[in-house]
Order: structure tokens, then C-alpha cells, then sequence
């Protein structure tokens, strides 16, 4: 009750099960407001979120996950919510774990990661995916100082300082809204920690398990934690508009 | 002599559309800029191609021809990196518009629907004030 608590949903052509995660969440945190921001969908899915009874916010086209938080982000800030929970529109998170999430919260953590492979549940994943996503959990635990295990995990708790941080300068592209945001939130002094969470398989749109993908996928992350580590932390103190990036 | 010819006219050209495109507006002076002076220079350079001799012996370069080949293709990557860095630059000026018109519209369904009376009172503080969970969705006034 203390806590002004945003439950963010980003959806892309989601319209069969975003209802669901609506009814879910409501059902099991009946104190948080949701938002469902669509993320330029052609299937109805707005529609169906608000038919559902939660405010929805529409982008004008596609802009990936990293976009659609960014909105809710902001919407946060400017509504007065203290607290952003991300929830994907495809049922793999199960709203039940937010509490744990914002008692972790409490305990004075700016982001907490609701995490697989932490001991609860019996999320199955391809070998060779697991080792990629081990690795990547090794080197953004380093980065962070903390102990992480799932770190592409989108069930995440944002609070505090990472709030207005993420509204502003959350990373748009592949991978950025997971891995870049780690390692920006860690390289802005922001205390992250996780919390065991058992995930669900997701209801559609399987993410392949291939040696092969796997590898590609490690290649991709590898860049992108790269370049992430290199970037220079923004200045997020400065409010103002002119968000030209310096050229060389 | 036939060469030297295409050469010039391929530069004069090259240098009329750039002023016409100019004239139009339809560039931005400073890409104008870089273009013209581009253009310009190979002009000078057609018209006495003895400067591109003498400047390949200068730098010690056997084949004048290389020497504009090599001045060519790092011109060429300045600019295409350039071009790089500015579309970047508009795309994520582009994504925070599209976040901003999402809000926006939002916000004007909320402005729509209270002043029709027909909603909760909704301040711009307004949402989770306490246990409005459900049964909220201003956002899709049908209009």
C-alpha cells in the first residue's frame, strides 16, 4: 500500500494472451495500476488490454522492447508511481512473484531481476543455451558486484534511482533492455540484486535451443555488453532535451 | 583529350546538382558544403590535371591515378560514417517522439473522457490511488 506500484506490460500482437496477464496480475496484486504499452500492434491487442480494464498506452509503430519500457518509464515518472515492474504479454512471468520482488525491493535495491536458475522452479533450456546464458550471468555478475543468474530475464522490478535513469536513457536495441541496462544501471552506482522466480514456458514463439543459435546468440550478447561496457555513462542528472549524442 | 572532357563535364554536372538541390532545399547546407567543395576540387584537378602529377610526386606516389583513388575512398568513409552517426542521431530523436505521441494520446483520451463527465476524477496525478486496479480504462474512449 505504501508504495505507488506500476505493473508495465510491454505487447506486440499479443492479443491472445494479453488479456490473461491482465486478469493475473490484477488478481494477485490488486493494489498495482497496469499498463499495457502496445508496441504498434496490428492485432487488436490495445483493445483487448483495455477491454480488460487496464490503461493502455499506444506507440505509433513498432519499437521494441527497449521503446515500449522507455514509454512506461516515463509514464511512471510523470504519474507518480515509485515503483515499475515489467511483465511480458506472453504469460511466462507469473505476476504471484511481485511481491517478492518489491519486499526485496525494500530492502534498498534500485533494480531487482526476477531470476530463473536461483533455485525455484525447473525452467528448461537447451545446453548449449544455458552455457551461453551462464556466461553472460558470470560476466554482468562481476560488472554488478552482486551474485545473478538470469540476467536476459525481462521480469524485472525498477525503482528509486534507476527509475528516472531508465526514463531517459534506457537502451533501445537488441538485447539493451536486459543486458545494456544492467551494465548502464551498474556503472551509475544503482544496487541491483535478484530474486528466485519460476518462469513458464511461453505460450508461443519459441526461442530455438541450437548449438548454432546459441553461438549466434553469445556472439550477439558478447557485442553488445562490448559496447555497453565501453559507452560512456550518460549524464542523467541533466533534464534538459538536447539528447544529441557528441560526435567524433 | 576525350577523358580530360567527360572528366570536366562529369564534374560540372556533379556540381549543378548539387546547386540545384540546393536552390530546392532539398539539402542542408552543411551537406551542401562537403559536396561542393568535393566537386569543386575534382573540377580544379580535371580541368589541370598536372596538380594531381605534382602533388603524386610530392607525397612520393608513383601513379598520380592512385593518389585520387586513396584520397577517394577515405573521403568517401568520412562521409559514409558521418551519414551513419546522423541517422542514429534521428532515429532515437524518432523513438522519443513516438514515446511522447503515445503519452500524448493518452492523455488527451483522459482530457476527452472527463470532460465528457463520463469518467472517475483523473488529475494528472491520477491512477493508483489506492485500489483502482480494475475497471479503469480511460485510455480507449471510442471517439
Amino acid at each position: 500500500m505504501t508504495d505507488r506500484l506500476l505493473v508495465v506490460v510491454p505487447a506486440w500482437n499479443e492479443a491472445a494472451s494479453v488479456a490473461a496477464v491482465v486478469a493475473e496480475v490484477a488478481a494477485t496484486n490488486p493494489d498495482a495500476q497496469i499498463l499495457i504499452v502496445d508496441d504498434g500492434s496490428r492485432d487488436g491487442t490495445g483493445a483487448r488490454a483495455a477491454a480488460a480494464g487496464a490503461e493502455v498506452i499506444r506507440l505509433p509503430f513498432n519499437l521494441g522492447v527497449g521503446g515500449a519500457m522507455r514509454a512506461g518509464f516515463k509514464f511512471a515518472l510523470r504519474h507518480g508511481y515509485d515503483t515499475v515492474v515489467q511483465v511480458d504479454a506472453d504469460g511466462q512471468h507469473d505476476p504471484a512473484y511481485i511481491p517478492e520482488l518489491v519486499r526485496e525491493a525494500r530492502l534498498g535495491r534500485d533494480i531487482v531481476i526476477g531470476a530463473r536458475f536461483a533455485g525455484a522452479g525447473d525452467y528448461a533450456v537447451g545446453p548449449a543455451r544455458r552455457f551461453a546464458m551462464r556466461l553472460l550471468a558470470a560476466s554482468l555478475s562481476r560488472t554488478c558486484g552482486t551474485r545473478l543468474t538470469d540476467v536476459t530475464s525481462g521480469f524485472r522490478l525498477t525503482t528509486g534511482a534507476a527509475l528516472p535513469l531508465f526514463a531517459r536513457d534506457f537502451p533501445e536495441e537488441y538485447l539493451g533492455d536486459t543486458l545494456e541496462s544492467l551494465v548502464l544501471a551498474a556503472r551509475c552506482g544503482l544496487r541491483i540484486s535478484q530474486v528466485p522466480v519460476a518462469m513458464r514456458p511461453r505460450l508461443h514463439g519459441e526461442s530455438s535451443q541450437s548449438p548454432a543459435r546459441a553461438a549466434l546468440y553469445l556472439a550477439r550478447a558478447g557485442v553488445v555488453l562490448g559496447l555497453a561496457k565501453l559507452r560512456q555513462p550518460p549524464g542523467h542528472a541533466a533534464p534538459d532535451p538536447s539528447s544529441t549524442k557528441g560526435a567524433p | 583529350m576525350t577523358s580530360r572532357l567527360l572528366a570536366i563535364l562529369a564534374c560540372g554536372s556533379g556540381l549543378v546538382v548539387v546547386l540545384l538541390l540546393l536552390r530546392r532545399r532539398r539539402i542542408r547546407e552543411k551537406y551542401a558544403a562537403l559536396w561542393l567543395a568535393l566537386s569543386s576540387g575534382v573540377f580544379v584537378l580535371a580541368l589541370f590535371p598536372d596538380i594531381a602529377a605534382w602533388l603524386a610526386r610530392l607525397v612520393g606516389v608513383m601513379v598520380p591515378a592512385n593518389l585520387l583513388f586513396v584520397g577517394a575512398v577515405g573521403v568517401l568513409f568520412v562521409i559514409s560514417v558521418q551519414l551513419s552517426v546522423e541517422i542514429g542521431d534521428l532515429e532515437s530523436e524518432t523513438r522519443v517522439l513516438a514515446e511522447e505521441v503515445a503519452l500524448l494520446h493518452r492523455r488527451i483520451d483522459e482530457l476527452q473522457a472527463d470532460a465528457r463527465g463520463s469518467s472517475r476524477p483523473s488529475g494528472p496525478d491520477g491512477g493508483a490511488g489506492g485500489a483502482d486496479g480494475l475497471g479503469t480504462s480511460s485510455g480507449s474512449e471510442p471517439v
